[in-house]
């Protein structure tokens, strides 16, 4: 038999019927209030019944404020969204960690963090960003609401078999240069259509290299190059993450599973529809400019002229994001000046995240002028920095220190960017309007947001101390 | 889900690639529970100014538009966000049928879930299409059972998958479908092992 593929492993052992389409079971549905309550409607249009509760977790995260929201949420369709879902979830048994509950957060956190997330598990969710879960080796891809329903009635989905694409970063990650500028750097690479229609696995020695919250931001932004999912193979790391958490198998369950996932890893001889390689000791701090997650240049370059792209509909699609970005072809990346800095998300609001970003401030002040705000990306990720005292250097450097939500990543609460003003984003998207109608996105790391909070505008973390 | 069999009337050209789902809906509009009254927030940061007056020429506010069943666009059409929003706004505005050189695959999907009809054609003949479209009446037809697009002297024919194209012509309901298999998942959940994550102790 040829060899396989870990994406072909775990599709294959989640066929219920049918070959293509394929109805895959799900191991694992994360819900949230945006994406959910016309599912749920359906559902009760139609006299149906959640299938599998225990298998379904919610969370609230999308639409919250993250200053004084035990007070009330102000704006009244919000709320209304979150009292929905609590409804919903009572009345279908469905555990929701709910705002007053520790466990609160993105729901691209908590699963994780709390153990849901393992290696070799279907995983959906009413979410582009459900590729995060795929850093543990499994397959994880974002659904839309109608399918939600399906889901929730069925605890199955249809899914026409996706290509295969192996993108192999070859060598070691250079010091400064962060999981974050990986991925921005294969996205550069492969532009935000190269995913289209395959899952990606990312490979290679830098990838073995990078921590569980690492690989998560890489595999995060897997939508952004068009992927249905992107995943890592699971090893050591992953498990040693696993170990102890909360939903994670124990005792002679925990040894069963290793075994298990052990065993779903790529065979050596198993061959992909494609294969790109990133070196990664040429990749440096990235920068976007324009309003795709493909427009980066490294933070040592200038910012580009359309004449640069062949492809016509390129360069109208790079003059129309410098217009509207309101920046200049040939101006050095470091000259650009910065008015907010976002430091959160579920690309980048974990703990590994916010103590880069801590690094790079302890001792020193937000610029004048400068609004910078840490949203950890979960109630859990909050009470570790707290312990760890990093909400104290982010304070007393002029940070405002928040609770858990999405944020200003897409500005469904209160932290919206106003017009004409330029954000420093450790966030995924950088689309016109996606922080704010008419704010300007530039997607970084945390240490280099956190460094642009420190100056003004941006610079080259390789050189800090 | 109401069957689609045959879409005809006027189009609108959007020649703009990598249009994304926080272009077609923004998040503002996203608080909402209902499925429907989306319609008229469609394209909003492209139709509205800063200060919410209509902006001249784009297609929304323009009168010999109204009515317009196809939307002709650029590569790549609905990335980004998962929003089916996105597509229950398209559909509100009066959009049976989306043409375009590719489509993002979760968009794709929630057409296909909504009963609206993305329609995959060559870069030339999208190009094609969309100079004819420039003419507010010139008529299209899209024809799902014969699989072809019909606008003046130009005739193109377009791949579907065969499932997803029986359930549109049927408008069937995915879940009723799914639920003839119920033999099937149960005797998958009964061997799934037991290690894997439970939120809730049954």
């Amino acid at each position: 038999m040829p060899g396989r593929t870990l994406f072909e492993k775990i599709w294959n052992r989640h066929v219920v019927t049918g070959d293509d389409p394929a109805l895959l079971f799900v191991d694992l549905h994360l819900v949230h209030e945006v994406t959910s309550p016309q599912a749920f409607s359906g559902l009760d249009f139609n006299g149906r019944k959640v299938r599998r509760p225990e298998l379904t977790v919610a969370t609230i995260d999308h639409a919250i404020p993250t200053v004084d929201r035990h007070v009330m949420i102000r704006d009244p369709q919000s709320r209304k969204q979150v009292d929905t879902l609590r409804q919903n979830c009572a009345r279908h048994g469905i555990t929701l960690f709910d705002l007053d509950d520790p466990r609160q957060g993105i729901v691209h956190v908590v699963g994780p963090e709390n153990g849901f997330t393992q290696p070799g598990m279907v995983i959906v969710c009413g979410d582009s960003h459900t590729s995060t879960h795929g850093a543990f080796g499994a397959l994880a891809f974002g659904i839309g609401t109608t399918e939600v329903e399906h889901v929730l009635a069925t605890q199955t989905i249809w899914q026409r078999r996706p290509k295969t694409m192996a993108v192999e970063v070859d060598g070691e990650l250079p010091l400064g240069v962060a999981a974050k500028d990986m991925i921005l750097g294969i996205l550069a690479t492969i532009g935000v259509r190269g995913g289209t229609g395959h899952v990606i696995e990312y490979r290679g020695e830098a990838v073995r290299g990078l921590s569980m919250e690492e690989r998560m931001t890489v595999c995060n932004m897997s939508i952004e190059g068009g992927a249905r999912a992107g995943m890592i193979a699971p090893d050591d790391t992953t498990f040693a993450y696993l170990e102890g958490r909360p939903h994670a198998p124990k005792g002679a369950a925990w040894e069963r599973a290793l075994d298990d996932w052990r065993s779903i890893t790529t065979d050596p001889d198993a061959t992909f529809d494609e294969v790109t390689r990133v070196s990664a000791p040429s990749l440096i701090p990235h920068v976007s400019w324009g309003t795709n997650p493909g427009q980066t240049v490294a933070v040592s370059d200038v910012v580009p002229s359309p004449d640069h792209f062949d492809d016509p509909l390129e360069r109208d699609s790079a003059a129309r994001a410098l217009e509207y970005m309101d920046l200049r072809p040939g101006t050095p990346i470091t000259d650009i000046p910065i008015d907010h800095v976002f430091v959160g998300s579920c690309t980048n609001g974990r703990i590994s995240d916010l103590r880069e970003a801590a690094r790079v401030v302890e001792g020193r002040k937000v610029r004048d002028g400068v609004s910078a705000v840490i949203v950890p990306g979960s109630m859990q990720v909050k009470a570790q920095a707290e312990k760890e005292g990093l909400d104290r250097i982010f304070r007393d450097a002029g940070f405002s220190w928040r609770d858990a939500g999405c944020s200003s990543c897409l500005a469904m609460n209160p932290d919206v960017i106003p017009a004409g003003e330029r954000c420093a984003s450790t966030s995924n998207r950088n689309y016109e309007g996606r922080q704010g109608r008419g704010a300007r996105t530039h997607l970084v790391s945390p240490a280099m947001a956190a460094a642009a909070a420190i100056n003004g505008h941006f610079v080259d973390v390789r050189d800090w101390r | 889900m109401r069957p689609v069999r045959v879409v005809q009337g006027t189009m609108v050209p959007l020649p703009r690639a990598d249009i994304d789902t926080d272009q077609i809906i923004p998040k503002q509009f996203l608080t909402r529970i209902e499925r429907t009254g989306y319609g008229e927030f469609l394209f909003w940061d492209w139709s509205r100014d800063g200060g919410g007056a209509p902006v001249d020429g784009f297609f929304t506010n323009d009168p010999a538009r109204r009515g317009a069943k196809v939307l002709v666009a650029g590569d790549n059409f609905g990335c980004g966000s998962s929003r089916e929003h996105a597509v229950w706004a398209i559909q509100d505005w009066g959009f049976e049928a989306v043409v375009a050189p590719s489509f993002a695959d979760i968009f794709k999907g929630n057409s296909y879930q909504s009963g609206l009809l993305p329609v995959e054609l060559p870069a030339e003949t999208v190009t094609e299409l969309m100079m004819a479209a420039d003419d507010p009446n010139a008529i299209v037809t899209v024809d799902l059972e014969r699989q072809i697009v019909i606008c003046g002297d130009l005739q193109a024919s377009f791949e579907i998958d065969p499932t997803v194209r029986d359930r549109l012509l049927k408008g069937l309901d995915a879940i009723g479908l799914t639920m003839e298999h119920e033999a099937a998942i149960s005797a998958y959940e009964a061997q799934r092992p037991e290690w894997l994550p439970r939120s809730v102790t049954e």
